[in-house]
């Protein structure tokens, strides 16, 4: 193809988008809608599958049956959620293995939250609370997006995340209700889990290098900073609530602008995090790779079992 | 050795009287294992009440390159519409 082919090509690709229409993994696209597709998708992806492993840990140590049972069913949705994500990304052309290799060899990244530890039962509630409400944020705006397999995975994702952040919240509210020790763990939790989750809304708008081009395919329909906002505003009445003070001195109400003026953000800690010098990178990536290593040969041994099914089948045919 | 599983395409009934639907897709090492993982992967909230699984490689898909000769024959076959007969209005029931 010429370039001039290409231009003409890319021209009409840009309008079906301007116009709302959805582009399916078939049909003509820019190399780098391809590419930049691949690489958020994946990356999605690959967050819901580590962002199971902080929660794993208290799985058998929930508090109630109630717990345990919410608990494992959030978790079950994150590996699900994980796999539509996986799956959407291989229509364009990308094998699960390829997705898995850039995973486990660092080459791809995943939410940076994750890397902190959960070291009490009230980082459940507080994850819940704040990840998911902070991940909600972020993916409902997503539902629209442009290419049509990532769309339909963010719908089914969408409806059964409200349960979680839901989940969460009601674990601090139990504890918030309870003894002073429980209470005092609640807050210890929000302290631990209010600027992580701030920062996982993503970089500044002057820093996000992604956001003009994201935002033409509707890959991103908001501002890192204005998500931020939205988190922040819709947060601090629920941390009220709860009785709990979010840990920021300079946390106001600003009258005259209608939002909330907050702090700075501990940026050097977020790169720290994201270049994987965070509390909990390697561990993480260590218990990711061991689960798919240990798992080999009981992917090896389906598939012999499947092969042998089907060679008998072939044998009775004859 | 180590041989990838192979790619399967998921429909799912959401309740009789209605069609099948595609629902996504995943990896599984035979169609008795896709059929118990769409049912993990797809039905975790009663979405279903049948499910067909579909090894992908077995699925052959139009081309969107050639839209124009496979669909567009049938934009100027406006006949086929019931609105492009002139009938008075006094006409009823038709």
């Amino acid at each position: 193809m010429s370039n001039e082919q290409i231009k003409n090509l890319e021209e009409i690709f840009e309008a079906r988008i301007a116009r709302d229409e959805k582009i399916e993994p078939k049909d003509w696209m820019p190399e780098k809608y391809r590419k930049t597709h691949i690489r958020q998708m994946s990356q999605h992806a690959h967050s819901e599958i580590v962002g199971m492993l902080p929660e794993g840990n208290w799985i058998t140590r929930a508090p109630s049956l109630r717990r345990k049972a919410a608990l494992l069913a959030k978790v079950q949705d994150e590996a699900g959620h994980g796999l539509y994500l996986y799956s959407a990304c291989e229509t364009l052309g990308v094998s699960r293995d390829e997705l898995y290799e850039q995973l486990h060899s660092g080459k791809a990244k995943y939410s940076s939250i994750f890397n902190y530890p959960t070291v009490t039962w009230a980082d459940m509630g507080a994850i819940g609370w704040l990840v998911d409400g902070a991940a909600i944020i972020n993916q409902v705006p997503l539902c629209n997006t442009s290419f049509g397999p990532y769309a339909r995975a963010m719908v089914r994702v969408c409806k059964e995340e409200s349960f979680h952040q839901r989940q969460g919240f009601e674990i601090m509210l139990k504890l918030c209700n309870g003894s002073q020790e429980q209470k005092d763990m609640a807050q210890d939790a929000l302290n631990r889990w209010w600027w992580p989750s701030l920062m996982m809304l993503g970089p500044t708008d002057a820093e996000s290098i992604h956001t003009e081009q994201s935002m033409k395919w509707k890959l991103k329909r908001k501002s890192n900073d204005d998500l931020r906002q939205q988190f922040i505003d819709q947060t601090v009445p629920q941390a009220e609530l709860l009785g709990l003070t979010i840990p920021d001195p300079d946390l106001k109400w600003n009258e005259e602008k209608g939002v909330y003026d907050f702090g700075e953000i501990n940026w050097d800690e977020f790169w720290q995090v994201v270049k994987g010098h965070g509390p909990c990178n390697k561990k993480r990536m260590k218990d990711r790779v061991n689960a798919w290593e240990n798992g080999e040969w009981v992917r090896d041994a389906a598939m012999a079992y499947a092969d042998k099914k089907e060679a008998r089948k072939l044998k009775e045919a004859i | 050795m180590s041989k990838n599983w192979p790619l399967w395409e998921i429909f799912v009934r959401s309740k009789n009287g209605l069609e099948h639907r595609h629902f996504g897709s995943l990896h599984a090492s035979d169609a008795e294992m896709a059929l118990e993982n769409a049912r993990d992967v797809y039905t975790r909230r009663s979405e279903g009440v049948s499910i067909w699984v579909v090894e992908s490689s077995n699925i052959t898909a139009s081309n969107p390159e050639h839209n124009g000769e496979l669909f567009e024959p049938a934009q100027d076959k406006v006949y086929r519409h019931p609105t492009f007969y002139d009938l008075p209005d006094e006409v009823k029931h038709m």
